[in-house]
């Protein structure tokens, strides 16, 4: 009974909100409440009704429900209307649904479904590439609606496979990547090989438990790297410090390589290995980022890497969005008092920024208490997919978690400029009600499942 | 239960750091950092303006000389129009349809958020009507402004103007920021505190779009407008328009004090201007055409303009000799143009005492009496020194203005400067002679003059030369102002000799043909300055009637060739327009004759030939 707590204190902040939100225009207010509180209560009816089906019916039903899903990504690419450059609404008079709400839910049964099979095992490659298709269906379908953000929480499918014992190196792996990702637009090439060398040295010393060893190849790649430098000043070879680091570094390498051999030390390979996946993945950062992302996604990222600051143009959501929040201070301006919010500086308040308003308005009191509720409800939601009995209840309970995870922590994230802006809405806050339903529905199902965690469902 | 199920820790962990991150982030930007609660505030609050109006000016008979007329403007907010019925309105106003439409567009593009205008400067009758209407017409306002008007056009330079400050008197004084005006010169200027009122402020509430949304606080911070306070000048309108006329045509100045109180009734320069050329749109183009005239109409000859005085410092020259006990009974003899070392023009009886010398402006006498003045002491130095110290005190080379804004002081010559020029003890009273009769290194402007009459009329004192009576509160209170009064105590019987003097001086002297009216006892000396740049300076300084003397007046005209040429009779119809109200008939060819005089336009053919 704590999440239905957990739901309400979470209405009762969408209705602050929402509230709020619609003192700034008078026409435009009313609608906009009005229409939050039938999505409210639908969302309520939704979530009686779901109670009310048996768990039986979803795991059975998973895979039934994942296809009608597809289909329906499918249709709204043909069928939807187009809002903000994408095409992922469905329009019923003024009532707009996305499908892409409830891809995550339908994944996340079949995911569940799809684990909790007797035959499956994370480990063989088959089973990892039928994963790998569930997840890979709907996100490129929503990727093709333009809609890269939501696409994007699929990612976050990774750590339920992670909990049912997918290798901890693949997650290893992918944050190396993605800090790489990160360094490699932040700093400049000889920065980024300096760097690399230093991690494999340290590297090194870890894996083979010496502190010795890893001074010497510290000592020897000074030596080598000054020697390079002296012979380039005093020759006047004007060779740039990146072409001196690149030559000292393949020198190293020969002979670090040498040495391995000669040593018989395995870990050497491990090391090289890890150092030319770091610079194939550095070096292809460059083509991804100019070639794949679009001009919107790259000025995001600068925005929040501060490579560029626009205030006005790309930058000028998160600057005002940060103007709103800061401005709250300690215990905020107040219920209805947030100037900001109210008179529109921030676009978008009601809906992706809406923790503005809860920034603005309850200060950092009521932002901590907001991000709080959150954390003890994904901390609940862990610990209550753990006491299931069935693996399908407890998958589909950390998928549950992991994508209210993801929303949250990006959500707010970009409101604040610690993440670049992705166009997904704060679970139970942000006016709408696609993703309100969308993520009733998800929740109330796995607590019908853990209503009756005894049996075992798959 | 499983083998991974310690793994939920790692996943609780990345929950909580990734809480913990943001919580850090939080309390960052809203507790530690206060830069967002800034641009926070410079969001969402406008900071409005509310102009006062600003004071306008009477003369001392509460004739307007400034006063504002109310101007107003019609404003469109674009977003908040609707269809209106185009032909009435261009009825109302009186624009044509095209040009209302032109001006529209124009608003439109600007922005569709803030109001622009669309119309400038209705009258008050099109204003009228057009309120009545407005509710027809969402969207439009009205915006009322003041602009400076002159009635009589007269005293420009007197009056002074305003104009938007500039950058240095924004940091200068922390009351103005960029659009605001400011007296510039003048009275505008010197009285700007009283007149300007104090601005009110409000601070309004404005969205992303810059609409106002409310009051900030309820309105607590704002604070109301004062409207400025209104002058009552010393001036005397009318006099002050006739001296402007007579005038007319010629380079020069007319200061006239009413000696008791020490206020200017008359203080024109000529050439001068329209006032109301520095008011609206037409200002920056009318004032570089003012700049660059050659006559300088801007200057404020009166009393920024410094000349030497001429013959009308031998009144100084005597009131110093007088103090000193020197004059009272010498008499020193002329050898009229066969006088050494300075000759006399003038043909009179020899020798001759004060009175006589000042009746003929006798060189000889001024310069024997300079002597006595300067070697009445040891040394020359300090026979200079003194005579210096007593000119400043009878207010010649200091300011001496109660509120004249740009006044200069003129300049009476120190020892140091002579010590400079002819080592030190190489000059005496011999070396410096010229300035006996008021030629040389001495420059005086024809305010000090005046006032310099205004002492002997006073047969004793003088009050600092004030424009401004009294200043009126909006309640209608009188606030009437104070001016420092100078007592120059050298006996009431050595006035009265220099008195006599100056009434022999109209009566059978130098200014008899000139200055003399029947019905009043003008007391004056003439004055020609050399001047080696072309004709000799006109100047004329006076007072009337002899007895409780109502005016002090000094004229002073570049070019005008000699003192009873044209500064003498100027002198005289100002006195007689004053005292008796209009220009006896005997009298009118002198009108006619100096308001017909062109000077200007002489010089220039001269100086082109």
């Amino acid at each position: 009974m704590l999440y239905l707590l957990l739901v309400i204190l979470g209405w009762i902040n969408i209705y602050a909100a929402v509230y709020s939100d619609e003192h700034q225009s008078i026409l435009d207010m009313g609608q906009k409440y009005g229409k939050q509180l039938i999505w409210i209560i639908a969302a309520i009816v939704l979530a009686i009704m779901v109670f009310t089906v048996d768990s039986k019916f979803y795991a059975a039903f998973a895979y039934h429900i994942y296809g009608a899903t597809i289909l329906l990504l499918i249709a709204v690419l043909f069928l939807g209307k187009e809002v903000n450059g994408a095409r992922a609404w469905f329009e019923f008079g003024n009532i707009a649904l996305q499908p892409a709400e409830l891809g995550k839910f339908a994944t996340n049964l079949a995911i569940a479904k799809c684990i909790s099979q007797f035959d499956f095992k994370i480990q063989k490659m088959r089973s990892y590439l039928i994963l790998i298709a569930i997840i890979a269906v709907p996100a490129l379908l929503i990727i093709l609606q333009n809609d890269t953000g939501s696409a994007l929480v699929f990612a976050v499918f990774v750590f339920v496979f992670y909990r049912e014992g997918l290798n901890g190196m693949v997650l290893f792996w992918g944050f190396a990547a993605a800090a790489l990702f990160i360094l490699s637009l932040v700093l400049d090439e000889f920065k980024l090989l300096l760097f690399l060398l230093s991690i494999s040295i340290a590297a090194y010393g870890v894996l083979r438990q010496s502190v010795k060893e890893s001074l010497i190849g510290t000592l020897i790649t000074s030596g080598i790297l000054t020697l390079i430098w002296i012979t380039n000043s005093s020759m006047n070879l004007g060779a740039t410090p990146l072409q001196l680091l690149t030559i000292t570094t393949l020198l190293i390498a020969v002979l670090f390589i040498g040495y391995g051999i000669i040593k018989h030390i395995s870990e050497v390979w491990r090391i090289v290995l890890f150092f030319i996946f770091a610079i194939g993945i550095s070096m292809s950062v460059n083509y991804f980022y100019k070639n794949v992302l679009a001009s919107h996604q790259r000025d995001r990222i600068d925005q929040v890497l501060g490579i560029k600051v626009d205030k006005l143009g790309r930058g000028y959501n998160v600057n005002q969005s940060k103007i709103a929040i800061g401005s709250g201070g300690f215990i905020g301006k107040g219920f209805l008092k947030g100037t900001q919010t109210k008179f529109n500086f921030v676009p978008e308040q009601s809906t992706d920024f809406i923790f503005c308003t809860v920034g603005e308005e309850w200060g950092f009191v009521g932002s901590t208490v907001v991000l709080g509720l959150f954390l003890i409800l994904l901390v609940r939601l862990v610990s209550l997919a753990e006491r299931q009995r069935s693996q399908f209840s407890r998958v589909y309970g950390y998928g549950v978690a992991c994508i209210l995870f993801f929303h949250i922590a990006i959500n707010i994230s970009m409101t604040i400029g610690l993440a670049p802006v992705i166009g997904i809405p704060l679970p139970f806050f942000s006016y709408g009600g696609s993703s309100l339903w969308a993520f009733t529905i998800m929740l109330f199902i796995f607590l019908r499942f853990d209503a009756t965690r005894t049996e075992n469902i798959r | 239960m499983d083998l991974y199920s310690k793994r939920k820790y790692l996943i609780i962990g990345l929950f909580s750091l990734t809480a913990f991150i943001i919580t850090i982030r939080l309390f960052y930007i809203q507790v530690l950092d206060s830069s967002y609660k800034i641009s926070a505030a410079s969001n969402v609050l406008r900071r409005e303006i509310n102009y006062p109006a600003r004071g306008v000016i009477f003369d001392r008979n509460g004739k307007l000389l400034v006063f504002n007329q109310a101007a107003y403007d019609v404003l469109i907010t674009p977003k908040e129009m609707k269809t209106f019925d185009t032909i009435a309105f261009c009825k109302i106003v009186g624009v044509e349809k095209e040009e209302l439409i032109n001006e529209i567009i124009k608003a439109k593009n600007f922005s569709r958020f803030k109001p622009s205008p669309i119309i400038k400067q209705l009258s008050s009758q099109t204003f009228a009507v057009l309120q009545e209407q407005l509710f027809k017409y969402p969207g439009f306002f009205i915006q009322a402004r003041t602009l400076r008007q002159y009635p009589s056009k007269i005293a420009a330079h007197v009056l002074g103007y305003v104009g938007e400050v500039d950058q240095k008197i924004i940091e200068g004084n922390k009351y103005y920021e960029n659009g605001d005006y400011i007296g510039r010169s003048g009275i505008e200027r010197a009285y700007e505190d009283e007149l300007r009122g104090v601005k009110g402020i409000s601070y309004k509430m404005v969205d992303v779009h810059q609409m106002v949304k409310g009051n900030f606080e309820e309105g607590r911070l704002d604070t109301a407008a004062i409207i400025g306070k209104n002058l009552v000048s010393t001036l005397n309108g009318d006099l002050q328009s006739y001296g402007e006329r007579l005038l007319s045509g010629k380079v020069g100045s007319i200061v006239a004090i009413e000696p008791e109180t020490g206020e200017i009734l008359v203080l024109a320069s000529a050439p001068t201007f329209d006032p109301g050329l520095f008011v609206g749109r037409e200002r920056s183009r009318n004032y570089s055409k003012l700049l660059i005239d050659p006559n300088k109409p801007m200057l404020n000859r009166a009393i920024t303009s410094s000349y030497p005085p001429g013959s009308t410092f031998k009144l100084a020259n005597a009131l110093i000799g007088l103090q000193d006990g020197l004059l009272q009974s010498v008499r020193y003899s002329c050898n009229g143009p066969n006088s050494s070392p300075i000759k006399c023009t003038h043909n009179h009886e020899t020798p001759l005492g004060l009175v006589s010398a000042i009746r003929e402006s006798c060189n000889s006498f001024f310069w024997q009496a300079f002597r006595s003045e300067i070697n009445h002491f040891s040394n020359p130095a300090k026979g200079l020194d003194a005579f210096r110290n007593s000119l400043l005190e009878i207010g010649i080379g200091k300011k001496i203005g109660g509120d004249l804004y740009a006044e200069t002081t003129g300049s009476v010559p120190t020892v140091s400067f002579y010590d400079k020029y002819f080592g030190s003890g190489g000059w005496n009273s011999l070396t410096i002679r010229s300035l006996s009769i008021g030629q040389g290194e001495l420059l005086v402007t024809p305010l000090q003059l005046s006032n310099m009459v205004s002492l002997i009329a006073n047969r004793g004192y003088y009050i600092a030369p004030h424009l401004v009576r009294s200043i009126q509160d909006y309640d209608g209170t009188q606030d009437t102002l104070k001016f420092e009064r100078h007592n120059i105590d050298a006996g009431r019987d050595n006035y009265e000799m220099i008195v006599q003097g100056m009434e022999q001086v109209v009566e059978a002297g130098t200014a008899r043909a000139s200055a003399k009216i029947d019905s009043i006892i003008i007391c004056g000396k003439t004055g020609t300055v050399q001047n080696p740049h072309g004709e000799a300076h006109s100047a004329f300084v006076a007072f009337a009637p002899k007895i409780n003397p109502k005016i002090a007046i000094a004229v002073y005209i570049e070019n005008g060739v000699w003192g009873a040429r044209y500064a003498a009779p100027i002198a005289s119809l100002i006195i007689e327009k004053y005292l008796k109200g209009k220009i006896a008939p005997s009298r009118q060819h002198f009108e006619d004759a100096m308001i017909n005089s062109d000077l200007i336009s002489t010089m220039k053919t001269e100086t082109g030939d």
